[in-house]
């Protein structure tokens, strides 16, 4: 199978796995990856009520360590690192001048000058590039990414399944922090952090042990109704909780204020690229903010459709699809701030109907805690 | 069901679009065959005519959606709508579960029944698919 830039698709090391398996394969930013192994709303179910597992290999690794690795980290991202201890990580964004993202990432704080960025799949290069270029003093930024393979587990039932197979304790791992430990026999980093709105982790190992990491959670998860998933839950899954997908509700024209993420956004850190933009545009206000909406009229709305409201196109729909667990026909839209009220009315325009659509509180879907 | 199982029910009519057509008298019954909802996925949403619409042989005349994807249909023949299943609103799964039964689309009065004779028994049909998959 070729990209369409004619180039061969990278593949990860589970992709052996996935042809055995029977999984649907599709091209996601140069990569051969399973859009879906038995069908979407199966898998989607099955992470709100059972597990699912994903191959999210495709992710980029960038190692930012040395005495002036939190500077470097501080200065290129919008929250604070500081503030992680060792063994915890947070989601923050690499923003350029203008205070939009060049990507949404995860910082994992491996030590008092070690961090892990973890990003976008189609992102990697252009951000290691970016991070490479604001480096002062003494640091190593390596692209790590063909080292690191990642798994994710997700849903109720993923610590039971996962434990077995674990030489450490997961129960003492908290939300958004992680554990360096042994994984049936490999040295992996193990994180409760996950893109589904569920309990779940992310493990991250060498790439020589994850087919077989993959293949012993699938067998160790059967008995609990765990499934293999691919990117088409991975997206149903993310919409439902309301999580931002780079490209689609977030890029370089965008900002935190405007997308929804002013938690991630600590300007009394000091200095960072994009922190004047962010403080002028906190004063002057966002021109567009980005809403979930929920369909009122028949119809699914996606990417790409506009909105209207009293008769004039006032944004699009970043993401929309029908929400598998909720079962409602959800979606994402920028607006101007005057509509982004919960309660407020606007048209998705459906190949040219015109279907109502209402502003809901986020997210979607909230796991029972 | 798997797209390689080939159900093609003998009695039918198929176009290159997979579509299947079932004709009694001038009333033609229109779906989408088993090959092209296994290629689907999950059937979310079915957007289909009004009763008394204008159908065109050839041009779309509805879309039917998966979670990921919109595809267009294609009227098999010419003619105005009798009728629409309207279970579809409540339950578009019908057309994964069962394409030649419960998942039926629309009822078309044709304007020529002789139109159904162009198109593809099953046994064309079949060796269509089966070129088209390799």
């Amino acid at each position: 199978m070729e990209s369409s830039a004619g180039a061969a698709l990278r593949r990860t090391p589970l992709n052996t796995l996935f042809r055995d398996l029977g999984a649907r394969l599709v091209d996601f930013a140069g990569w051969e990856m399973p859009v879906q192994f038995t069908s979407v709303i199966d898998e989607h179910v099955a992470v709100r009520t059972a597990a699912g597992l994903f191959d999210v290999s495709h992710m980029g690794e960038i190692e930012v360590e040395g005495p002036d690795a939190l500077a470097l980290v501080q200065r290129v991202t919008c929250n604070d690192a500081s503030r992680l201890v060792v063994g915890q990580a947070h989601y923050t964004g690499l923003l350029n001048e203008r205070g939009g993202f060049v990507d949404d990432i995860l910082v994992y704080r491996r030590g008092a000058d070690r961090f892990l960025l973890v990003v976008n799949a189609g992102n990697t290069d252009k951000d290691f590039a970016w991070v490479k270029s604001h480096t002062r003093g003494e640091v190593r930024v390596d692209n790590a990414s063909a080292r690191w393979a990642q798994i994710a587990i997700q849903g109720p039932r993923s610590e039971e399944i996962l434990r077995p197979l674990c030489a450490g304790d997961l129960r003492a791992i908290a939300y958004y922090h992680f554990a360096e430990m042994t994984v049936k026999g490999a040295a992996c980093i193990v994180s409760r952090t996950g893109y589904t709105g569920e309990d779940g982790f992310e493990i991250y190992g060498p790439t020589g042990a994850a087919a077989d990491l993959f293949s012993a959670l699938l067998q160790a998860g059967k008995g609990a109704g765990l499934l293999p998933c691919g990117l088409g839950a991975r997206d149903t899954l993310r919409l439902e909780a309301r999580m931002p997908l780079y490209g689609n509700d977030i890029d370089d024209t965008t900002t935190p204020l405007e997308a929804g993420l002013k938690w991630i956004v600590k300007t009394g850190k000091g200095e960072f690229i994009g922190r004047d933009a962010l403080l002028r545009q906190e004063k002057e206000g966002v021109g567009r903010r980005l809403v979930g909406f929920e369909m009122v009229d028949r119809g699914i709305a996606r990417h790409g459709y506009a909105v209207r409201h009293d008769g004039r196109e006032i944004g699009l729909v970043t993401s929309g699809t029908f929400g598998p667990y909720v079962k409602k026909n959800i979606g994402m839209a920028y607006v101007p701030p005057g509509l982004a009220e919960p309660g407020a009315r606007f048209a998705v325009v459906i190949r040219e109907r015109e279907a109502a659509a209402v502003v809901v509180p986020a997210p979607f879907y909230k796991r029972a805690r | 069901m798997s797209k390689g199982d080939g159900i093609y029910p003998e009695d039918l009519r198929y176009t290159k679009e997979h579509e299947w057509l079932e004709v009694r008298g001038n009333v033609a019954t229109v779906g989408i065959t088993q090959y092209a909802q296994a290629e689907l996925g999950d059937i979310v949403y079915v957007e289909l005519p009004q009763a008394g619409a204008a159908i065109v042989a050839g041009e779309p005349f509805g879309t039917v959606e998966s979670v990921k994807a919109v595809s267009e249909l294609f009227a098999p023949t010419s003619g105005t709508v009798a009728e629409v299943n309207a279970g579809l609103a409540q339950s578009p799964d019908q057309v994964n579960k069962d394409p030649y039964g419960e998942g039926w689309m629309i009822r078309i009065t044709m304007a020529d029944p002789g139109e159904a004779d162009a198109l593809m028994t099953a046994a064309q049909y079949r060796k269509y698919v089966e070129d088209e998959a390799n």
